[in-house]
């Protein structure tokens, strides 16, 4: 096929793709596909910033958990709140008691008391919480317990709510 | 000055141009592995019910994404410089 003198060949008319327009293309739509994710991650933050902002605060039910004297000193007891699928440890010292979500905050493996160490471990990843206040002791979780608010109400143990403390 | 003269400048400046866009996409996509971050543990602060990170986490990813848009908008300038030089022809 013969080629007219002064005009590009046929093939470059069909195929009119330079390979440094190209280049520029490519890095230019990149770029624009990164701002739009960069916009998408700020739109997802946007997001939870409202939330936050119009969240209500939750209400919890006041729970009669045990009596007094179902709990031995020193004793454990589990019981679940604010719903039937959230287990909870109630722990007792005296005339104290402390209870806290037995969902560990790692990777919600259920955590036990350790009674040699004195503290609430988690035995999926060595987790080690404090059975007094529920802060972290030690492996990987960063956050503490949820703590539950109990109540004494004459010979009934009432939980009213549930604390969730500052990060460690 | 000759077509045969000008063709090495316009290759330098095509070679700059693509350089300096290489580098801003690069800044580019290390802001949005911080913002990707950002997100995520802000979403996991969320929805652990602490939302005091949440206003500080919007104000730095806005301005990451403020970031992320200047670097964008560089490129865009370094492309037209490039092609009205002609080097991307």
């Amino acid at each position: 096929m013969s080629v007219e003198p002064g005009k590009p060949p046929l093939w470059r008319e069909e195929f009119s793709v330079h390979a440094g327009d190209e280049r520029y293309v490519g890095r230019r739509q990149f770029a624009k596909f990164l701002v739009l994710t960069s916009l998408g991650m700020l739109a997802g933050n946007v997001w939870i910033l409202v939330r936050s902002l119009f969240r209500k605060p939750p209400v919890f039910p006041a729970v009669p958990v045990a009596r007094v004297s179902d709990v031995p000193d020193g004793g454990i007891l589990t019981f679940a709140y604010p719903e039937a699928h959230d287990p909870c440890l109630l722990l007792r010292r005296g005339e104290d008691f402390a209870a806290f979500s037995q969902i560990c905050t790692h990777l919600s493996c259920a955590v036990v008391y350790d009674d040699a160490r004195k503290l609430l471990a988690c035995p999926c990843h060595d987790g080690a919480f404090s059975a007094r206040d529920g802060r972290v002791l030690g492996g990987p979780p960063q956050r503490p317990l949820p703590r539950v608010r109990i109540e004494r109400r004459g010979d009934h143990l009432v939980a009213v709510g549930i604390t969730l403390e500052e990060e460690t | 000055m000759s077509d045969g003269a000008r063709l090495p400048e316009r290759g330098a400046l095509a070679r700059r141009g693509l350089t300096a866009i290489d580098g801003a996409l690069a800044l580019i996509v290390i802001i949005l592995i911080v913002q990707m971050w950002l997100l995520t543990a802000t979403l996991e602060s969320f929805l652990a019910g602490r939302v005091s990170a949440a206003l500080p986490a919007a104000l730095v990813s806005l301005a990451l994404f403020a970031a992320t848009a200047a670097l964008a908008a560089f490129i865009a300038r370094v492309d037209r410089a490039a092609r009205e030089s002609g080097g991307a022809a």
